[in-house]
């Protein structure tokens, strides 16, 4: 039977095998947003600080942080690390530190820009008010940060899942990977697997990102 | 503990240019490419242009949540079944041109809309054009707020071209996982790639921080 094609993504578990991969990549960002999310707001915290050493040493690992490519930060954890100090960390785990310390890096200079946001009359105000520096934070402070800090936060979560797309090349098996595996099985039966698995994927992955952007822009708009 | 193989380093510090070469130039193509969809993109969505806008909302859309990486292996191991077969540089290009449009149309829109209206109508007033307002007006003011956040995305999409190894072009990042293969020099190889990156993007980024500095100070209006 001459067909399009588009059967294979339905063949056995075929479908439901590509969502557990892309369960594998979801978990690797949820894990790392989530330990980014506490790290982040004390690295904010540290960068604020009028400590010239602190401020030096938060500049440099910002800077590395961000200058590098993601994916050359998870061969050096992946491969660079094994080699040099013979830890053998697993895969997933390097893809998860890696993206642990990109997020806290990236979430530590969303808390530092918000804060600094706040007017400095607000800190006037509430100690005009008699109130004490925890009341401050707890109360005026802290409020107005989560604020303008909840949509960037989930803005770096889609971009964390998106990211995350790359631990495939350093031999996790995630959802391109089964993808691949699904196209070379069925490589003379369906000769055009590859169109629709990877289309499959492409849509996948949209429709786990959008409805996140989506909640990060409506925020955005109700709280501005 | 590390202890580097100068002598290796010499040997393949050669490699290392040529593929900075190749990483250099698609991430120039791509991102002019990038920078020309910005341009019409945000022009459109700033005049409103009826049909047009709701296809390049839902480009931003698709483009700004998907990774690179799927993208680019949809350009070059699914097209070819329909009939398009394109050169890995050419997806290379198109794929940074397709993700990096939609992250300049914003930026670049964001600028646009950041000028006050007024500016508008006192172009008008004074009898220029609807091109001269936006070539002389809107566009120079809209350019000074969206510097910052062109550089921005400049830097990131340089950085997304070390995907380009997972559709087999000989980029920075293909010739470190080869050598890690070939000779199990891994900490030589990831040395190299990282001073590599760092020779490619630590100026760009010094560049851009001056550039916004300046910016800063040569605000127009208010």
């Amino acid at each position: 039977m001459q067909a399009s094609g588009i059967e294979v993504l339905f063949l056995g578990s075929n479908f439901a095998r590509l969502l557990e991969g892309l369960w594998v990549t979801m978990r690797i960002s949820i894990l790392a947003v989530l330990m980014s999310i506490p790290l982040g707001i004390l690295f904010g915290l540290f960068m604020t600080l009028q400590n010239p050493i602190a401020k030096a040493v938060s500049r440099v690992y910002l800077e590395f942080i961000r200058i590098m490519p993601q994916l050359v930060l998870l061969f050096i954890a992946y491969f660079g690390v094994t080699r040099a100090f013979g830890w053998n960390w697993d895969a997933e785990f390097s893809a998860v530190l890696v993206f642990t310390l990109w997020g806290t890096a990236e979430m530590g200079d969303l808390v530092r820009g918000a804060l600094n946001s706040i007017p400095r009359h607000q800190y006037d105000s509430a100690q005009a008010l008699g109130m004490s520096r925890l009341q401050t934070f707890s109360y005026i402070i802290i409020p107005q940060t989560l604020r303008r800090l909840l949509p960037p936060t989930i803005n770096l979560t889609t971009r964390m899942i998106k990211t995350t797309s790359l631990v495939v090349l350093i031999g996790i098996t995630e959802v391109l990977k089964v993808g691949k595996q699904i196209i070379d099985v069925n490589r003379f039966r369906y000769p055009t697997a590859s169109l629709w698995v990877y289309g499959a994927v492409f849509i996948l992955y949209f429709l786990a990102c959008w409805p996140i952007s989506v909640l990060a822009r409506y925020l955005e708009k109700r709280w501005r | 503990m590390i202890h580097l193989d100068w002598n290796f380093i010499t040997k393949y510090a050669p490699l290392y240019a040529e593929a900075a070469k190749l990483t250099v130039f698609i991430a120039f193509w791509g991102i002019l490419l990038a920078f020309a969809v910005g341009v019409l993109c945000s022009a459109a969505l700033y005049y409103k242009v009826p049909v047009l806008r709701r296809i390049i909302s839902a480009y931003i859309e698709l483009s700004r949540n998907t990774p690179l990486l799927v993208q680019l292996f949809f350009l070059y191991f699914g097209l070819p079944n329909i009939g398009i077969v394109l050169s890995g540089e050419a997806c290379a290009i198109i794929g940074i041109a397709f993700l990096g449009g939609s992250y300049m149309t914003e930026t670049l829109r964001s600028g646009l809309e950041s000028v006050d209206k007024i500016q508008e109508e006192s172009a008008a007033s004074l009898g220029l054009n609807k091109w001269l307002t936006m070539k002389e007006i809107i566009f120079p003011q809209a350019m000074a707020v969206s510097v910052p956040g062109i550089c921005a995305n400049v830097i990131f999409l340089i950085k997304e071209t070390s995907v380009v190894s997972g559709i087999a072009l000989a980029d920075l990042m293909y010739v470190a996982k080869d050598l890690i293969g070939l000779y199990y020099k891994t900490d030589e190889a990831l040395t190299m790639l990282v001073v590599a990156y760092l020779i490619i993007l630590l100026p760009v980024s010094i560049i851009a921080t001056l550039l916004e500095r300046r910016l800063r100070h040569a605000g127009f209006g208010n």
